[in-house]
């Protein structure tokens, strides 16, 4: 899994640079954001601009990550979803449970 | 059951690695229907989709990850159907006991089969002591 960070404002950003997420690489992805989580961030940005395909396991690491930072209080945001990757955010309901934005700068200036 | 106007059967070990070349598999199916009057693109996502929770359902359910483990993928493209079988080794599992989603309480796991369901028109799951086999369609328009 290929993971590149940047730091904005008060955000961690952890770009996915993948086009692909599925569960051969969906158990790096969630470890990677648990291990953040752990290292103390409270406010995560996962970009996800790269990825063009995501299956089940890759829902659920990004719900595992939810679940961890929203038990603490924290916030993980998503942004730049591509068209066919949000699907099946709606079909599950997902886009419920995650705040997603359409551009990383929307995200600074609606909570900066 | 017709005649299928082409089929493409992949075996391959029980290694998620392989997940890409299935899913892309499916794509390229899509690409090639030329008959298909629906949006293709979106086919072609749905078919990656379902290949993918399939494949990657009988990689987990089987008994080890040897090399010599295989799952067996079998595509059948007929004139008005696609017809989709994955043959596993592994110890098998009841479709009826699928939990369906709880929307209100979303968990990390159990949507693989949700969107099998959501995306094809029928799916059945055997179990024989030789082989399981789970046999997904989808009306092709």
């Amino acid at each position: 899994m290929k993971l590149r960070y940047e730091t904005k404002q008060e955000y961690e950003v952890i770009i996915i640079d993948e086009e692909r997420i599925d569960a051969h690489n969906s158990g790096d992805l969630k470890e990677a954001l648990l291990h953040k989580i752990e290292q103390g961030n409270t406010q995560l940005i996962v970009h996800l601009a790269q990825v063009r395909f995501i299956d089940s396991s890759g829902l659920g690491a990004l719900l595992a990550a939810y679940k961890k930072i929203n038990a603490g209080h924290g916030k993980l945001i998503l942004v730049h979803v591509q068209a066919q990757v949000l699907a099946m955010f709606e079909l599950t309901r997902l886009t419920q449970v995650f705040d997603i934005y359409a551009e990383l700068d929307d995200v600074l200036a609606h909570h900066g | 059951m017709g005649i299928p106007v082409f089929q493409v059967d992949v075996i391959i070990p029980t290694q998620t690695r392989y997940l890409r070349l299935i899913g892309h598999i499916g794509e390229r199916i899509a690409n090639e229907l030329d008959t298909y009057t629906g949006d293709k693109v979106q086919l072609a996502y749905d078919l990656n989709l379902v290949l993918t929770e399939a494949t990657a359902n009988a990689i987990k359910h089987a008994k080890t990850d040897s090399p010599k483990e295989t799952v067996r993928i079998l595509i059948q493209i007929e004139e008005n159907e696609l017809i989709i079988k994955v043959f596993d080794h592994g110890q098998g599992f009841d479709l009826k006991n699928v939990e369906p989603l709880d929307f209100a309480n979303p968990q990390e796991t159990g949507m693989g089969l949700f969107f099998i369901k959501t995306y094809m028109d029928s799916v059945r799951y055997t179990m024989t002591p030789e082989v399981n086999i789970l046999e997904i369609s989808k009306k092709l328009q």
